[in-house]
């Protein structure tokens, strides 16, 4: 493999750039890379074509997907950028997962919705310059200026003559050309797509109904051992002793031992917590391995979070509400006394449980570590953040570490941390044995990177007119002097932030001693629930109708500045769009339903995303709910790139939210989780789900942008609005079971 | 010790404890990694495999128990044609996929049962597989669809992966 072109450098933001190569065989082999500053000279000096994509002589397309998949669908949909401006014959694409390498590739992680923001263009870009150089090619085939050139499903068209030449044909030619500057090629006008915006299958449906092993928990190696870990009921309780003489005498155990452990937090536990001391068994098989288990006793120093428990921050948290706050985050106007002076106030404690991610594959990792080397296959949302924690901890350097990802069975947030990558690593070391490490469902649920539960303590206001005059929130939170705890903040700017002439949120903190993390919508999908809810309060305490309501309060805001609002910006005019479409879709306010039976509304805006949904909830006389329906409306801006997987999507994230109002709750009790499997974590079911979600697109001139986060967090205040305008019922406590609720 | 087991058509011996779950001997002994670990108690579905054309949840199912004929996913059909498979994949139903082995497992048996079953059939057949991902709504409706390609119906379909799905717009 020859690189036969210089590099070219463009001024996009993250400094790619392209390099072409000619492959065995006539073909053309298109690498883009990137580089920040640091990395420019290395990347440079030592040019090693990366493949986003490769056409072979026969025509078949090959398209690098570079991101981590759980589920999410973006090893479809980027390739899908790319086919779309190279004008690929979608059937002769075929899509490849990317190892991880940085070198090679920007960004590859699954996080916060940023997948479409991110890609979108220079995906594009890249597909675009593909084309480019086989029309360049074409020209000098036939001769002929470029312009008369056009192209169509993989083949290159001289219109005049309607002579055409298949990419396959075009491929070596077109690798010896210099390539084209990302920045400048020309990207198609939206109206002439043919993939983006056309519903295509996820591409590796036919391997999951075919039962192929393709997630992470299947991936074996030769002589590969089964390892089982065995960490403190309470984080980071250190192993004072254990019976291993007895352990090592299990059938099929290899190794037992006890590992130290090596974590690093401060008085908040942030990000990656490390590796966590346990006792780690190594056995030829995993059921052999988790028997010996069985039989272990360890006596642990359980150390400073042993005196946890859930009752005690809940007594902690209403002492701190009546105290003056720690922190203002925010204050606009004089809330103190616009509350004083207000016709009607209301106040009212809401609560909301720490929660578990309960991604149905528990956390497995594969790791073998030979000759100060080490190779890992992973299901990481973040691999590079993984790659840091293992560089660390087993102290070799990154260059050492070789990362190859697989599918993973869902994420949720779960995957950003990579506690299970670094102790399949360790283990692997201590052996040096290539291993498989699998948790039990109970180890993912006593040691998750929960999202944190929280008290938020509110009092607004309305005039005689009955606008919202004034809003005070103090969040009572996890953290430490001026840090939260991981997920447990709020952004000043949080709806309704600049809505209400006098605002303030405030903030206190109690310590710690337990993992948090980002759970999908984090921050969200306990916020939105809060601040609908509230505001369905102050809605019936002004006597108005909800909707009416909001629409009253996002026209009262900062003027609309459209294309200049940052897309990270709350963006009222978008937020109105997608309001009305779901009360227009649900016929709010124009339909009779039963006694029992009511709308309710809840909006918010995450992930650069506007969502806004009506639940159809009933209620009978026995506390069993039933939503009955619910349409969703969307803005994530111009193009919904791949339209079937994005219902699907949209419609999951509906449901995943009903799992977290009505059952899911992770309580301490002496520091320890009280919950063990999903019996006491429970998912919403197939004949618990809404038997219809309706999802529109409201279409907006901005750039597309994220889908995995935003569609939940507004279903959780949509049915309790429902419930409380179905019974007089206002839930401020979640989850609904511990007010008596529970599934029809 | 020695155990006879009769997989996807094919006898095979395992040599292994006589309490080993199914689930492991498949997965870790046979290679056969369609049924998947998930919670471990019977609770979510994701191992559920056929023993005697029953549903079963294999991790809950000592492998000297497992005496019938056993169905794995990879077994369903010899070439990935049963009409669940198609309905599965025309109508794009997983996310993440980890759980549909045992949906389409399970979806298998009460077709057996009830080849045109109804929503509440559907209802009590599938309430023991959870999906993590919320795809409810395709489940139901690829097994309806099922039925219908196995009662005769045309599979259409559709060249290059696309599908005729797709939310609705507003501009």
């Amino acid at each position: 493999m020859n690189a036969a072109a210089a590099s070219n450098t463009s001024g996009m933001d993250r400094r790619f750039f392209l390099r072409a190569a000619s492959i065995a065989g006539g073909g053309m082999l298109l690498g883009v890379f990137w580089r920040n500053d640091s990395q420019a000279q290395t990347a440079a000096a030592e040019p090693k074509p990366s493949t986003f994509i490769r056409i072979s002589a026969d025509g078949v397309t090959t398209i690098v997907a570079k991101d981590p998949e759980l589920g999410q669908g973006v090893k479809t949909m980027l390739p899908m950028l790319i086919a779309e401006e190279l004008d690929a014959d979608w059937k002769s694409v075929r899509i490849e997962q990317a190892d991880f390498d940085d070198k090679k590739y920007a960004g590859q992680f699954a996080g916060g919705s940023m997948a479409t923001p991110t890609n979108w263009e220079p995906m594009r870009r890249v597909g675009a310059a593909a084309r480019q150089m086989l029309i360049a090619a074409a020209a000098q085939n036939w001769k002929v200026s470029e312009a008369e050139l056009s192209t169509a499903s993989g083949r290159v068209i001289h219109r005049e003559t309607k002579r055409s030449l298949s990419y396959g044909e075009l491929a070596a030619r077109a690798a010896e050309l210099t390539p084209p500057d990302l920045k400048t090629v020309r990207l198609k006008d939206p109206k002439d797509y043919r993939i983006i915006g056309v519903t295509h299958r996820g591409c590796d449906v036919r391997d999951i109904v075919t039962a192929k092993p393709i997630f992470c928990i299947d991936f074996t190696t030769p002589g590969m051992l089964h390892a089982v870990f065995e960490k403190c009921p309470v984080f980071n309780g250190k192993v004072k002793s254990a019976n291993l003489d007895e352990i090592r005498k299990m059938p099929g155990v290899r190794h037992a031992f006890v590992v130290e452990g090596k974590v690093n937090v401060g008085p908040v536990v942030e990000g990656e917590a490390g590796l966590e001391p346990g006792v780690a068994i190594v056995a030829d098989n995993w059921w052999l391995a988790q028997s010996a288990r069985r039989k272990l006793q360890v006596t642990w120093d359980e150390g400073q979070g042993a005196s946890q428990s859930s009752e005690g921050f809940a007594k902690r948290a209403e002492e701190l509400s009546k105290q003056k706050p720690e922190r203002t985050l925010r204050q606009d106007g004089d809330p103190d006394k616009a509350l004083q002076d207000s016709a009607k106030v209301v106040e009212a404690a809401y609560t909301y449980p720490f929660i578990s991610h309960a991604q149905l594959e528990p956390e497995n990792c594969n790791a073998h570590y030979q000759d100060g080397r080490i190779e890992i296959w992973t299901n990481s949302q973040v691999p590079a953040r993984g790659r840091g924690v293992v560089s660390k901890t087993l102290d070799i350097p990154e260059s050492s570490i070789t990362i190859h990802m697989l599918r993973g069975g869902g994420g949720f947030g779960r995957r950003l941390t990579n506690d299970y990558m670094v102790e399949a690593a360790w283990i692997s070391k201590v052996t040096g044995a290539p291993i498989k490490l699998l948790w039990t469902r109970e180890d993912d649920m006593h040691h998750d990177y929960y999202r944190p539960g929280g008290f938020q303590f509110l009092k607004g206001a309305v005039d005689s007119s009955g606008k919202l005059v004034a809003w005070r929130n103090h969040l009572v939170s996890y953290g430490s002097g001026d840090k939260f705890a991981s997920a447990a903040g709020m952004r000043p700017n949080e709806f309704p932030a600049q809505f209400v002439p006098n605002f303030a949120l405030h903030a206190s903190v109690m310590p710690l001693w337990l993992k948090t993390g980002a759970l999908r919508a984090p921050g969200s999908n306990a916020y939105a629930w809060v601040i609908q809810s509230f505001l369905d309060e102050l809605a019936h305490a002004a006597g108005k109708d909800p909707l009416e309501f909001r629409l009253a309060l996002l026209n009262g805001g900062p003027p609309p500045a459209g294309l200049k609002t940052p897309p990270s910006e709350f963006n009222a005019e978008r937020m109105r769009g997608v309001l009305e479409l779901v009360a227009e879709k649900s016929n709010w306010g124009k339909t009779t339903l039963p006694k029992g039976s009511a709308l309710g509304l809840g909006f918010h805006f995450s992930h650069m995303g506007y969502f806004a949904e009506v639940a159809q909830v009933s209620v009978d006389a026995a506390n069993k709910v039933k939503v009955h329906k619910v349409w969703l409306a969307g803005d994530i801006g111009s193009q919904i790139i791949n339209p079937g997987a994005a219902e699907n999507l949209a419609q999951g994230g509906v449901i995943d939210g009903l799992s977290e109002l009505m059952g899911q709750e992770i309580t301490l009790e002496r520091g320890r989780v009280v919950q063990n499997n999903y019996p006491q974590h429970p998912m919403v079911r197939l004949t618990q789900a809404p038997p219809v979600i309706e999802v529109h697109w409201k279409k907006t001139m901005y750039s597309p942008t994220g889908l995995g986060e935003p569609a939940l967090p507004p279903i959780l205040p949509a049915v309790c609005n429902a419930i409380f305008s179905a019974t007089g019922k206002r839930v401020r406590t979640l989850p609904l079971s511990k007010s008596g609720f529970s599934w029809a | 010790m020695a155990i006879e087991l009769t997989v996807n058509g094919k006898s095979r011996t395992v040599d292994v404890p006589a309490d080993m779950p199914l689930l492991w001997v498949l997965r870790d002994v046979l290679d056969l990694k369609g049924a998947k670990f998930g919670c471990g108690i019977g609770q979510c579905g994701a191992c559920t495999v056929h023993l005697g054309g029953q549903p079963v949840r294999s991790c809950q199912i000592p492998v000297s128990a497992a005496t019938s004929p056993i169905t794995t996913l990879e077994g369903l059909s010899p070439d990935g044609t049963h009409p669940l498979q198609i309905a599965w994949e025309e109508l794009d139903v997983p996310q993440c996929g980890y759980c549909q082995a045992g949906q389409i497992m399970s979806a298998a048996a009460l077709l057996v049962k009830h080849p045109k079953p109804t929503d509440s059939e559907i209802d009590a057949a599938m309430n023991g597989n959870l999906c993590r991902c919320g795809t409810y709504l395709r489940i139901r409706q690829a097994i309806h669809k099922a039925a219908t390609l196995a009662a005769g119906g045309h599979a259409h379909r559709q060249p290059h992966g696309q599908t005729a799905r797709g939310a609705k717009e507003a501009s």
